[in-house]
């Protein structure tokens, strides 16, 4: 038995994975979540803003970790939506600027009736430079940003009219996969310009971003968990989502989270398990 | 390699006879669109006049609004070729990407051949008409462009003739290419280097040193409204204290780490354990929910499985 | 002259930036210098496509192993730049109807649209997908605890696995209630040790504490390798004498 796992095809461990993955998803299995005292502050720092509040939708995310903030840039977008916030749609990621087409689609199919191109949301789009295109925005919007994704020129539309820079945002959203992303929005503009700020980072950046919570960073959401919770937080403050289904992808998600970690769990105290035992009997590796 | 070999061939045909009997049982791998006519605004249209007409475009269709009510088609919706097409080519370059799992093979190489000539082409198309275009022609001959790709640019932005400087310095570093004279490059990227050093400087100076040292300055004792102690809150602040400092002291590599500093550099070792720790059940949280993604698209989107909480 | 005007230029550029940090009247010259930047960083994708290209072509030229799939590289990279380039299946901005090539390059429906939803975004997220696989065959093959440290490290990732799902509450709420009923009269008494609660004060306060002592580190390091560089001790960047 010790031999069989010591020697133990690593596809074997593989198929254990997807198969924890796929039975709950397949199942539907899913669990309640409780929101945390962080997403509620992330959920405060939208729904207590006034209504028509400036809004930039900073979102900085590439294929590779839709799977993480797709969801919980929806869930920003739709509860933006509901306070009928002005949103500012932007990336510092080229890979994103189809994602930020995607949550349009959300504000267009959704909220249409509400929500009208330039005068309640605007995409200005991706412009390459990370973090040198913070610095620019953060004194003049115009000078980068002549037009929007549409060609349209940003002082003929209604809400981009009067904006000369982002530090007439009464909040940055920001969902962000890595650099540039988070940090160099709290370091370039947030902090600098005390300009409010929350974000929705993936499981792997949120540790490193702690420390800018609260007094740079006034909330922080930080892997799919905490998308679960947000969802959970805007379903309850606002039951009318609980119709779309679409607006539970994160819960939804959690099922096969919890089965995928009781396994990388199980995982990791049968290896050293059998290391130790190995180790005792002297079994050479 | 025969293992290899045994194992793919178990995994295809598996994969090939359920795909074969979802087939036979119903409709799956499918993607709808509705056509629409573009809608020009009454000034747009007063500009224009009748030398446009306004053309038509395919909007995706979700699978729930296939069919109407009573369960029969919609007439105004109907199958996208290329997307369906789409469809199967993005669930077979997923599948080829998954197949590295079983072994190397010639499938996976040849999607990681493909993704990786599109994602440097993709790279390139989007620097171009974002930054080449809008930033840099746009400030040089905006009149050309105003009359071809950027017909929206503001009237009032003129040439600024000092926009050939980040266009020389644009073709010097293309130079890299070049056989002969790579030192030319040298000028561009001395640039970047500079300005990167410039802006980091400050900004990292400002949030991530003297404003965490600021965030830190936090009471060891909290006196709550009321006038009492509020223990766990002191508690907190003076854990995040102590936690900070034996880390800080763990990091001074100048004093040796014997004595009262090798006991506090310790502890600030095991604070890092936790903080790595907590570091890597995230990591492995975040990482599960990309393969979740993958698998809903396989599933869901390409195989049409009835999807948990929105077909049952 | 080959090193001593990147040298400059590079100082230049950097005290620029910080003068306009701290003047307000060369604020405006600080934002130039950023938009020129920005273009660089535009054609810096373009050199690295360009690079790509040569790199592959030289392999098909010179018939280097897996050649082949550098054939597949360069149709595949070709292909996706003539489409976006061209803009092809791009219809007019709804704003500019009478300028053909008004409409935005990655408009819904175009061919280059057609590209990223097919080719570029199902690839690219199933690429880091797999890394779920390799870290549950890294949890098993590698995670030891062999020290001190290595047991917090683990004890901290598994409290953190289980907290961050629903187990952490299906796991101690009902018990800690029951316990703390039993002995305390307030089922809320022992909530504090809620798996949920204990990964919410270890990321708040020892994570939080660790990454805050790692920043401050790493912004030190920064700003003395960023002076190094401005000062022209630090000439790594300009490469090999020549």
């Amino acid at each position: 038995m010790g031999n069989f796992f010591t020697n133990l095809d690593r596809r074997w461990i593989f198929l254990g994975m997807a198969v924890v993955v796929a039975i709950p998803m397949l199942q539907g299995l899913s669990f309640p979540e409780e929101p945390s005292e962080m997403v509620r502050d992330v959920f405060k720092a939208v729904d207590e803003l006034p209504d028509g509040s400036n809004i930039l939708m900073a979102y900085d995310y590439d294929p590779a970790t839709k799977g993480e903030l797709e969801p919980m840039a929806a869930t920003f977008t739709r509860h933006c939506a509901k306070k009928k916030h002005k949103l500012y749609f932007i990336t510092l990621w080229p890979a994103a600027v189809p994602m930020l087409r995607q949550n349009i689609d959300i504000l267009e199919n959704e909220f249409g009736n509400d929500y009208t191109y330039g005068e309640n949301y605007v995409n200005l789009g991706f412009r390459p430079g990370s973090e040198g295109v913070i610095k620019v925005v953060v004194t003049d919007l115009k000078d980068l940003f002549a037009n929007d994704v549409n060609g349209e020129a940003l002082q003929d539309i209604p809400m981009t009219r009067n904006i000369k820079n982002i530090q007439q945002m009464d909040l940055i959203v920001n969902v962000s996969a890595g650099t540039p992303g988070a940090k160099e929005w709290v370091q370039y503009a947030a902090s600098k310009y005390q300009i409010k700020m929350v974000a929705g980072v993936t499981g792997v950046g949120a540790p490193a971003l702690y420390p800018y919570v609260p007094n740079q960073l006034t909330g922080l959401l930080g892997a799919i968990k905490a998308a679960a919770e947000y969802e959970q937080a805007v379903s309850e403050a606002y039951p009318e989502f609980n119709d779309n289904p679409a607006t539970k992808e994160a819960l939804r998600r959690m099922g096969p989270q919890l089965i995928a970690h009781l396994y990388i769990v199980a995982l990791i105290i049968l290896g050293n398990v059998i290391h130790f035992t190995e180790k005792k009997r002297g079994v050479p590796r | 390699m025969n293992t290899n070999k045994n194992v793919t061939l178990i995994v295809v045909i598996v994969a090939g006879v359920f795909l074969a009997i979802r087939a036979a049982n119903g409709e799956f791998g499918r993607v709808y669109t509705k056509t629409e006519t573009v809608e020009f605004t009454k000034k747009v249209r007063d500009a224009v006049g009748d030398s446009v007409q306004p053309w038509t475009v395919e909007r995706l269709v979700a699978r729930s609004e296939v069919n109407d009510a009573q369960g029969q088609p919609r007439p105004d919706v109907h199958l996208s070729i290329n997307r369906t097409l789409g469809l199967w080519i993005a669930a077979f370059g997923t599948l080829c990407i998954m197949s590295f799992l079983i072994g190397d093979n010639v499938f996976y190489k040849l999607a990681e051949a493909v993704i990786v000539g599109a994602s440097a082409a993709y790279a390139m198309v989007v620097g171009f008409w974002t930054g080449i275009i809008q930033n840099l022609f746009g400030k040089l001959i905006p009149d050309t462009m105003r009359n071809s790709v950027l017909p929206g640019l503001p009237d009032e932005n003129n040439a600024e003739l000092v926009y050939i400087v980040p266009l020389i310095l644009s073709v010097m570093m293309l130079w890299r290419l070049a056989p002969v004279g790579g030192w030319i490059s040298r000028w561009p990227l001395a640039f970047f280097i500079g300005a990167t050093a410039g802006i980091r400087l400050v900004e990292y100076l400002d949030a991530d040193f003297v404003q965490q040292i600021s965030s830190s300055i936090i009471p060891l004792i909290v006196v709550a409204g009321d006038g009492s102690i509020d223990f766990a809150a002191s508690l907190k602040n003076s854990l995040i204290i102590v936690s900070i400092l034996t880390c800080l002291v763990y990091f001074f590599f100048s004093f040796e780490h014997t004595g009262v500093v090798g006991a506090t550099a310790r502890v600030g070792i095991w604070v890092l354990m936790i903080t790595f720790g907590a570091g890597f059940g995230m990591t492995v949280m975040g990482r599960i929910a990309l393969i979740t993604d993958r698998f809903s698209f396989l599933f869901f989107d390409w195989l049409w499985l009835p999807k948990p909480g929105v077909d049952t | 002259m080959k090193r001593t005007i990147p040298l400059l230029i590079a100082a230049a550029t950097g005290f620029m930036l910080i003068l306009s940090e701290f003047i307000p009247l060369t604020q405006s010259w600080g934002r130039k210098v950023m938009i020129w930047f920005d273009i660089l960083a535009a054609f810096a994708f373009v050199l690295g496509g360009a690079n790509l290209l040569k790199i592959h072509l030289q392999k098909i030229s010179n018939r280097r192993v897996g050649w082949g799939y550098s054939v597949i590289t360069v149709v595949a990279f070709t292909i996706t730049m003539v489409i976006g380039l061209g803009k092809f299946g791009v219809t007019p901005s709804e704003a500019f109807p009478d300028f053909a090539w008004s409409g935005d390059y990655l408009q819904e429906g175009s061919g280059f649209d057609w590209m990223y939803q097919h080719i570029y975004l199902p690839l690219a997220s199933t690429m880091f997908a797999l890394l779920a696989f390799y870290i549950a065959s890294a949890a098993f093959r590698a995670f030891r605890a062999k020290n001190t440290e290595a047991i917090i490290l683990l004890t901290t990732a598994f409290i953190v696995l289980l907290g961050r799902t629903y187990a952490g509450i299906w796991l101690t709420a009902e018990p800690l209630a029951w316990l703390g009923q039993n002995l305390f009269g307030d089922a809320q008494a022992l909530a504090m040790f809620r798996l949920d609660v204990i990964v919410d004060n270890i990321m708040s306060i020892f994570n939080m504490a660790g990454n805050r002592a790692i920043m401050i580190g790493i912004a030190l390091g920064i700003v003395a390798l960023s002076l190094k560089v401005l000062l022209g001790v630090d000439r790594s960047y300009l490469g090999s004498e020549e």
